[in-house]
């Protein structure tokens, strides 16, 4: 009963490319973004989460190209992230193929773009990005940062997770700063704090480096979806291999 | 200009491109067009009804537009498939917004009910339901063709639809009560989970309606 627990595989795009899970795959396949989106589509992936780290302004078109070449191809909802500034940006995202758009930065800078788009386009393709970190300075927990980590905001996470839900956001990526990178595991403490708080779907992110990280994301965080990065990019495992795993460890998925 | 096989109806609420991807993807060569125009869609083969937003949204727009007389009529004589807002709109009235819908059939669309939404568990079900969930098919029908009974589809939605003839059903899902899943009835079927983003279930599903001779 219910919904089976999703995995995502996150895919890294600039100047038209997908720059993580290069390095170790064949000539042929080397960072098509399509070619990759194919081969984690029929590795049975629940979705796919596209993040656009292109510095330069210049080059940020080529991810509306990425996603619709993407989406005349694979049948399986598409997120993008990465630079979303205005509603604008949500409106050209969605038409491109996109099936939500992942809001960060500007969330915080201008929370009126998420309730605009939201009340826009529909909650449904609205996720916010929340990217937290342990501190010991404030009354709380968790902070919420920005522009890639670089920035301190001063609110407490999950009271921004609750105040952007009832913006419209429809879905939550909380990443944890504290682990993304590390493979030691999703920060759960963290993660069920914030499912706990809202009755929105919330996406795990950062920190994955075993399979028994993903069951425990769901396990003792509350994740309804687990995202991961490296563990597929360099052929450490399928989403297959994942799926199989977490379904011996009790937990639905597709 | 030839005769449409496919058309799309697009009252301005959202991208249809990936409805649009999806049959070219299952039907190489099929004439399927994503468009406004009542009487493109009064001449064509088959009528897709989509959707997405909130339901008052999609009414008011469909009205600007003047698409909703078209849209009734297709649901009365040619192969007609409606998906997620396009299936609730079919009904006589929503809560989202205490709306009315289009009438096509008896019934009410209903928001999940914050008080029940847990599992055998004691865990709380997220609202949105929004991923992937198991269909039954609770009757024989010729889009089911080659798609396994329980076989997952992807749901974003927060309300469902309750028909007052049970004998409407032709799916159900369970979150946690067994709702509504998808209708049929005569030339017309509705789903509301999204086939167009349920990978290789979701297109055989699509290919079915392409080949559907009700």
């Amino acid at each position: 009963m219910g919904c089976a627990k999703r995995i995502i595989p996150c895919l890294d795009v600039t100047d038209g490319r997908v720059v993580k899970g290069v390095n170790f795959l064949s000539l042929r396949d080397a960072g098509d973004p399509v070619e990759i989106a194919q081969r984690y589509n029929e590795q049975g992936a629940d979705e796919l989460t596209f993040l656009d780290i292109t510095a330069s302004s210049d080059n940020r078109d080529l991810i509306l190209h990425i996603i619709e070449r993407v989406a005349e191809q694979v049948f399986i909802p598409l997120t993008v992230g990465g630079g979303v500034r205005k509603v604008e940006d949500v409106r050209r995202l969605l038409n491109a193929g996109a099936d939500k758009v992942s809001i960060n930065t500007t969330a915080v800078l201008h929370p009126d773009v998420v309730e605009d788009a939201a009340s826009r386009f529909g909650s449904q393709c609205i996720v916010v990005a929340i990217d937290a970190k342990k501190v010991d300075n404030q009354p709380f927990e968790w902070e919420v940062f920005t522009h890639g980590g670089r920035n301190a905001t001063g609110l407490d996470a999950v009271k921004w997770a609750q105040k952007m839900v009832s913006l419209g956001a429809g879905e939550l990526l909380v990443t944890s700063m504290d682990r993304d990178g590390t493979k030691i595991g999703f920060n759960n403490p963290l993660n069920k704090a914030i499912s706990d708080a809202v009755d929105v779907p919330l996406i795990a992110s950062g920190g994955v480096g075993t399979l028994q990280h993903l069951v425990e994301g769901v396990t003792l965080g509350g994740a309804d979806a687990v995202l991961a990065a490296s563990i597929f990019h360099y052929g450490e495992y399928t989403v297959q291999q994942a799926k199989a795993y977490m379904a011996q460890h009790g937990i639905e998925v597709r | 200009m030839s005769r449409l096989q496919v058309a799309i109806v697009d009252y301005g609420m959202g991208n249809l491109r990936s409805v649009a991807n999806a049959f070219q993807a299952v039907a190489p060569g099929l004439n399927v067009e994503v468009t406004s125009d009542a009487s493109r869609i009064a001449a064509a083969e088959r009528v897709v009804f989509p959707g997405q937003g909130a339901m008052p949204d999609c009414i008011r727009e469909l009205d600007a537009r003047g698409l909703r007389q078209v849209v009734v009529e297709a649901t009365q004589n040619k192969p007609f498939l409606g998906i997620c807002i396009g299936l609730q709109m079919l009904f006589d009235h929503s809560e989202e917004g205490n709306v009315a819908g289009l009438g096509v059939f008896a019934g009410e669309v209903k928001r999940f009910p914050v008080s029940s939404m847990v599992d055998l568990d004691g865990h709380k079900l997220k609202v949105p339901h929004m991923g992937w969930s198991q269909v039954k098919q609770t009757q024989a029908h010729p889009l089911w063709a080659q798609i396994e009974d329980q076989a997952r589809f992807y749901y974003v939605h927060s309300y469902y639809v309750q028909p007052q003839d049970a004998t409407l059903t032709a799916a159900t899902t369970a979150y946690p009560f067994e709702f509504t899943g998808a209708i049929a009835r005569d030339n017309v079927f509705a789903v509301q989970f999204h086939p167009e983003k349920s990978a290789a279930a979701g297109l055989q599903l699509l290919r079915n309606f392409v080949h559907w001779q009700p």
